[in-house]
């Protein structure tokens, strides 16, 4: 095995290369120490039997697919197969979101302006789904049987965050294959028995590019023939693709990677092994006001009504119902749908029912900090935290807060002031095409001030691309 | 508690829009939110915030400033008795003259400062900021014990305003608010804040302490520094002499909270400990001071008297510590990035020397100082961030060149 390092105060590299399966595999590791851990309860345990569940109803939210301007293709009443398209995007009309299921469009809801919402098909039960014929001989022909199958649309950009430009090459392919955020899935779990699909997605994957491919993981986890291993030690946000990026081949302006996760790799494995896609989805149910936090396996866009059907807890407190995790997920209702990237469903209490009597002063040990002033702080438990802001917002005051989570060569506070006072040049320069909203999730948790800080993300990032194109 | 939340949703109507008392909702939302934790949750963003707020985060450096301004009320009365000439009384004695004496300082800059708080959160319609809970602290402990109160109202409602709320508020000031009303109260009155008249509290009060003679005199002892010609020999008010141990343990006459070492560094732990302030910014200010003061005293000379200190008497004296611990740390005026910090603190420590070994003007320099750096702290970001998005653009022609 040969081992070279290279190092600076942020983080190591080690670049290792060793034999597998006859093959020689070139593995990257990195050790982060910037980022937190939040320590919440309702994991879901190790070994917890997944549950399958159908739904009784499906919907697809154009807003999960930032980038694309949607188009439908179907109307209310009509008949979707699984696999046929529900909506593509304006400019590039052969990238498609396509129906998880087999059923009748029940609605599709619009919005102010009328927007569209969301699309809702109701499954009728059938197992079809749309065959696709898998021509791997170029480039092309995989770009074009993935943007029809919706998988396209399941990958993003950097810079923007957005659905890729169909028309753009990568630089490189990054794919992410752990989740490092609170009470996140085991990818182990995610993709058991999906080897080959993984392997084939990857090889895929790499006639798209004539960089490289990169795979993230925690170490020992994955070995995948045809990729550069990246194996990244250290506390959240360690599975990010940006950190990966970041200290594996930064992204500089013009440049345009690709990011996806591993659960997307496999599924675009299975659409060249079988034909056909395949839109099941594990979720992990976890949050403290889940009863017993397991696995669901059920399909992209199932409804919260049937995945979440006697889990939550029965007390009379409110509820926060948040589809995805307590960083970037949505906050949904019961009526509401699960969303991309369809992987976890978090509930936890609201607490706009809580009374706190003077919570600033407080020193109750289950108050959940990363202040030392906090006993909670010193203390080996798990908390369950509600919704609330715990303060009130404020102008940026102490400083340091948001670079003690941010393992990149990054500068959060002056690139959060670029983006209000949207100056392009200096959001630019400061690294904007580096980061997307969920780069400054552990920031906005840790912020004294209370700022929405992913949402000034969003906006500088949408001003930018309004700008700029 | 019930009841108290009760009562404050039954009164709420009456401050919000068209109520009776709308002129005064932001005291009402202050009041409320002080009370009780506001349950507003989040609507963007994350689902979850870490407990800490701006509130605590006050809180704490109040805290951290308890052992000065304990120690300040127990030195004032401490000595009035030494300039007396009588010996002190027991403890408690002390302690209420103390109180005392401190009281109506710290009762008219918190009235000015918070009143005009009050009234532009209610102009622009935002919520009361905890800003001023810890400048309406800092302005008593870093003043005089016998400066007037009308001035302290003067210079504190100038600060507040023209240091703060027309840059917009808690946050957006670039000098720290405490010294700026220090310094307007030096620049404006310098007959009252300097000299040797105004350190030592001179009436009794409730027939606690002493009456001191018009004629009484009492330096500090950078004033006597300032003053002496020849070798420096620093005594007290009873013309013993003081040695580094006195000047650390701070029962020399002074600034209200500024003379203890000791306490200060009590207050600095805390602070550490908490995470509120910087260590970075702490330790290069004594780096610095230390590194001044021992050049000017390896070049000692007699024209300038401050020269003949040594580095400990320098970082134990005057407001140098204090200045260290709770003024240069004020996230908002201080340096903001991490390597900024460092320059920012060295700085600082390095002109309070300069200004008060070779400004024979002004016998302290640590107010300046701080000043003086806020002014550039944004200069110094700026080059450390120039370095960030310099290495950023090489990144990009490393890879053209290839």
């Amino acid at each position: 095995m040969l081992t070279i390092k290279l190092q600076n105060d942020e983080f190591c590299v080690t670049l290792q290369s060793h034999v597998l399966y006859n093959i020689i595999v070139m593995s990257i590791s990195i050790k982060i120490k910037k980022g937190l851990d939040l320590k919440i309860a309702g994991a879901v345990s190790q070994g917890a039997d997944s549950v399958e569940i159908k739904p009784e109803m499906v919907a697809i939210y154009p807003d999960d697919y930032y980038g694309i301007t949607p188009k439908p293709e179907v109307k209310e009443g009509e008949t979707v197969m699984a696999g046929a398209p529900l909506f593509h995007d304006k400019k590039y009309e052969n990238v498609k979101v396509v129906s998880p299921v087999t059923g009748v469009v029940k609605a599709v809801e619009r919005g102010e302006r009328r927007k569209i919402i969301k699309f809702v098909v109701e499954p009728d039960g059938r197992a079809e789904v749309k065959h696709f014929d898998v021509k791997t001989d170029s480039a092309e022909s995989i770009k074009n049987l993935l943007a029809e199958s919706g998988l396209f649309a399941m990958i993003r950009q950097r810079p923007y965050g957005i659905v890729p430009k169909f028309d753009v090459q990568p630089r490189d392919i990054f794919i992410t294959g752990f989740d490092s955020a609170p009470l996140a899935p085991d990818y182990q779990v995610l993709l058991s028995g999906k080897e080959k699909e993984l392997e084939q997605g990857v090889k895929m994957l790499s006639a798209l590019t004539s960089g490289k491919v990169y795979f993230s993981c925690r170490p020992g986890t994955f070995a995948i023939p045809g990729v550069e291993m990246v194996e990244i030690e250290g506390p959240h946000p360690a599975s990010n693709a940006s950190v990966m990026i970041n200290h594996v081949a930064p992204v500089n302006k013009g440049e345009t990677v690709w990011v996806l996760d591993a659960v997307t790799v496999a599924r675009i494995g299975a659409l060249a092994l079988n034909g056909t896609p395949d839109f099941t989805a594990t979720l992990a149910l976890t949050g403290s006001e889940i009863k017993t936090p397991h696995y669901v396996k059920t399909v992209i866009g199932a409804d919260l009504a049937g995945v979440l059907k006697n889990q939550i807890s029965e007390s009379e407190s409110h509820k926060r119902i948040i589809a995805g995790n307590v960083l970037t997920g949505t906050a949904e209702s019961m009526s509401g749908f699960i969303h991309y990237p369809y992987r976890q469903v978090t509930v936890i209490p609201e607490g706009d029912d809580v009374d706190e009597f003077m919570g600033w002063a407080s020193i109750a040990p289950s108050k959940m900090s990363v202040s030392r002033s906090f006993p909670g702080h010193f203390l080996h438990r798990l908390f369950k935290p509600d919704a609330r802001l715990n303060g009130g917002r404020r102008a940026m005051i102490m400083s340091g807060e948001y670079d003690s989570v941010m393992p990149m060569d990054i500068l959060p506070e002056y690139l959060i002031k670029a983006i209000l006072s949207r100056n392009i040049d200096q959001m630019e320069e400061l690294g904007i095409y580096e980061i997307v909203p969920e780069d400054f999730a552990l920031a906005e948790y840790v912020d004294t001030s209370k700022l929405e800080l992913q949402k000034i993300v969003a906006e500088g990032i949408d001003y930018l691309r309004k700008e700029l194109e | 508690m019930k009841a108290l939340r009760k009562f404050l949703d039954k009164i709420k109507p009456a401050f919000m829009e068209g109520g009776k008392l709308s002129a005064f909702r932001s005291v009402y939302d202050g009041f409320d939110s002080f009370l009780f934790t506001p349950n507003t949750t989040s609507h963007s963003g994350v689902h979850i915030h870490d407990s800490r707020d701006s509130k605590r985060a006050m809180t704490l450096v109040i805290i951290a400033l308890l052992p000065c301004l304990f120690f300040g009320m127990y030195n004032t009365a401490y000595q009035n008795y030494m300039a007396a000439g009588v010996p002190v009384a027991s403890f408690w004695e002390m302690m209420a003259y103390g109180f005392l004496a401190i009281l109506p300082t710290i009762v008219v800059t918190y009235v000015v400062g918070l009143g005009i708080e009050f009234a532009f959160a209610q102009w622009r319609g935002e919520e009361i900021q905890e800003g001023f809970l810890v400048s309406g602290l800092l302005i008593p402990m870093i003043c005089p014990i016998d400066t007037p109160l009308w001035m302290i109202a003067v210079a504190t409602a100038f600060s507040v305003v023209f240091a703060k709320e027309v840059f917009g508020g808690t946050g957006y000031n670039f000098l720290n608010i405490a010294l700026v009303t220090r310094a307007f109260l030096f620049f404006a009155y310098p007959a009252s804040m300097s000299g040797d008249k105004v350190f030592v509290a001179s009436e009794s009060i409730f027939g606690l302490g002493n009456n001191l003679p018009d004629t009484f005199t009492g330096a500090t002892p950078l004033g006597e520094v300032a003053t002496s010609t020849g070798s420096v020999v620093l005594t007290d008010l009873s013309n013993q002499a003081i040695s580094l141990w006195d000047m650390f343990f701070g029962l020399i006459p002074g600034s209200f909270g500024e003379t203890s070492t000791l306490c200060i560094l009590i207050g600095a732990a805390f602070l550490l400990l908490t995470g509120i302030a910087n260590w970075r910014i702490i330790l290069s200010v004594f780096a610095g001071g230390a590194v001044m003061a021992f050049i000017a005293h390896t070049f000692a000379t007699p024209t300038y008297p401050g020269s003949m200190l040594g580095v400990g008497e320098h970082l134990c004296l005057g407001g140098f510590a204090f200045a260290a611990v709770f003024m240069a740390t004020d996230p908002v005026t201080a340096a903001r990035t991490t390597a900024g910090k460092y320059i920012y603190g060295f700085l600082i420590g390095v002109i309070a020397i300069i200004i008060r070994v070779y400004n024979t003007g002004y016998p302290e320099g640590a107010m300046l100082a701080v000043l003086l750096m806020n002014v550039f702290a944004p200069l110094i970001d700026y080059c450390v961030v120039r370095v960030n998005i310099n290495r950023r653009l090489n990144r990009k022609k490393v890879l053209s060149n290839e």
